[in-house]
């Protein structure tokens, strides 16, 4: 297997995605700027509709939010548990490991439902608020953002962690050892030494839980829904049930412009961090 | 960590009992998925009432639950051909990158990854269009080609880790000694990076699986996949069944988990 013609092995993958992911996609971009799903007449009506009617604007916000939340959230209860299997023994790391791993291999749909059984009104949560005697009434957790988003952290924090935790790996132990033993405080180490060097993980870990919770229809649908719309949804309903492709597809786009500048902007923060 | 003074002693002290919380929080829900799975109530009341092994044994009651099982079939099904499609791919594609330096392997191995990050809902959407557009009726191999595109990038990322591990010498004393590139590839490649085409696998397996946004669009009556039949499911009529399911699921999961990492080092490869 010599190098040069190496290139050829890459070619059927290649070919594979540009017939059924990039040309899918391009005929996605076209619907959108299309009366209907026939392509018969090139029209902006969808996008007129997506960009003029301000409970489109709001449901792209709320997802947007959603997915900064997410991000948040994931980032505030990662972070220290990287910094745990950092510094922690075999055994402990093994665990962490497992525990970040499990969630991963098993269906969103089962991730999802376990949270129907701890956020419902006779769920983990209200039983045991309501046994501490906290609260008389059950709260209302399910169809509200703060529990979807609390979902979302269980459900997005792997994708987080993960490259947290490859990030921190690369740290040389020799490195904190000089930093403690020049009389850096434990703070001191983290600011200047842990977290710049973790940085990159983050930032890999933010854009995938952006990603995957701005798109996460089933989870915004069972646990959040209510009162607030988010892009999924609509994108579905007025595909599947409404049957309005152009619209669908200008939805879909907004959706997947807004994933691909948030990521840039994060790769571009990356750089500059690298940079200074 | 280190030596700590009274300020540190707070930060470590914050630093433990969120990454607590957070071994709570990852851990925590599959613990009550498998609790619940076996209550008596016919509501999803937490802690159960009472335990039973009712809800399994509606589940798997083959005249009951048909639907749920012809689903599970279709769904392992696919999840298999979308691996063997998409570990085959990833691994020439592998191969491909790790060997050269070229400016397009840069640009191939980012196009390729590409499927991670943009929203499923999308290409799911997409998917469906350009196949309704071919007149092309739903089956069961517009899903394994639908799911293979998202399977890719999860394969291509650990084989791609074991193919830039190998070294170039052993290669060229292969060819060195006559053997053609098919068979440097089976008898020298082929046994050095299977670790990492295994764990690729499986991790295109599981991606198939577990897929929702593409099975959204391009699964119909026929050809019913089980994530989308328990979504149904918990949508209606809340059906302790869900718990059972996710129960075995689960201990399918975790059982694959193990295995998995014994063999091929899975939790290391997923960490690096």
């Amino acid at each position: 297997m010599e190098a040069r013609g190496v290139w050829r092995l890459a070619l059927p993958l290649g070919i594979a995605q540009l017939l059924f992911f990039a040309a899918p996609l391009l005929l996605l971009a076209g619907t959108s700027f299309s009366t209907d799903e026939n392509l018969t007449q090139t029209s902006l009506r969808a996008w007129r509709e997506v960009v003029g009617d301000t409970f489109h604007i709001q449901s792209a916000i709320n997802t947007l939010r959603l997915g900064a939340l997410a991000v948040c959230a994931t980032a505030l209860l990662a972070v220290p548990l990287a910094l745990l299997h950092l510094a922690a023994g075999p055994v402990l790391r093994r665990i962490i490991l497992i525990a970040a791993v499990l969630p991963l291999l098993t269906s969103v749909v089962v991730r999802t439902f376990s949270w129907i059984v701890i956020l419902g009104r006779e769920g983990l949560i209200n039983t045991t608020l309501m046994g501490l005697g906290l609260t008389s009434a059950p709260i209302a957790l399910l169809q509200t953002e703060h529990g979807l988003v609390l979902a979302l952290t269980q459900i997005e924090m792997p994708l987080m962690l993960l490259p947290l935790i490859a990030a921190l790996a690369r740290i040389d132990p020799a490195l904190l050892d000089a930093s403690a033993s020049l009389g850096g405080s434990l703070f001191r180490t983290l600011r200047r030494v842990v977290l710049p060097l973790a940085l990159p993980g983050l930032l890999a870990g933010a854009t995938l839980v952006f990603a995957s919770a701005t798109t996460a229809f089933i989870s915004q649908g069972v646990i959040g829904g209510g009162r607030l719309n988010y892009l999924p949804a609509l994108v579905w309903q007025n595909a599947m049930v409404v049957f309005d492709w152009p619209l669908a597809a200008a939805m879909a786009l907004t959706l997947m412009a807004s994933v691909l500048m948030v990521a840039g902007l994060l790769s571009l923060l990356g750089r500059g961090a690298r940079h200074a | 960590m280190h030596r700590f003074s009274g300020g540190d002693k707070a930060l470590a002290l914050l630093i433990m009992a969120l990454a607590a919380l957070a071994l709570l929080v990852l851990v925590g829900p599959v613990l009550v998925v498998l609790i619940t799975s076996f209550t008596t109530s016919q509501a999803l009341r937490f802690p159960p009432p009472g335990l039973t092994l009712r809800w399994y044994q509606e589940l798997f009651d083959p005249v009951r639950s048909a639907q749920i099982h012809r689903a599970a079939g279709n769904s392992l099904l696919v999840a298999t051909l979308t691996a063997i499609a998409a570990t085959a791919l990833a691994t020439g594609a592998a191969l491909a990158i790790a060997r050269s330096r070229a400016g397009w392997a840069r640009f191939a191995e980012g196009a390729f990854m590409a499927p991670l990050v943009l929203p499923g809902i999308a290409f799911g959407l997409a998917a469906l269009m350009f196949f309704s557009w071919l007149h092309l009726p739903p089956s069961l191999w517009l899903l394994v080609a639908g799911h293979a595109m998202i399977a890719g990038p999860f394969a291509l990322r650990t084989i791609g880790a074991s193919a830039a591990g190998l070294d170039p010498a052993l290669l060229e004393s292969s060819a060195a000694l006559g053997a053609s590139p098919w068979r440097t590839f089976r008898r020298v490649v082929l046994p050095l990076i299977m670790p990492g085409v295994a764990a690729g696998a499986f991790l295109a397996f599981v991606s198939s699986l577990d897929n929702v946004p593409v099975s959204l669009f391009l699964s119909s009556a026929q050809t019913d996949m089980l994530p989308i039949r328990l979504w149904g499911m918990m949508e209606t009529a809340l059906d302790v069944r869900v718990a059972a399911a996710s129960g075995v699921l689960v201990a399918v999961a975790f059982t694959l988990l193990l295995v998995m990492d014994r063999a091929v080092g899975l939790v290391r490869r997923m960490s690096a």
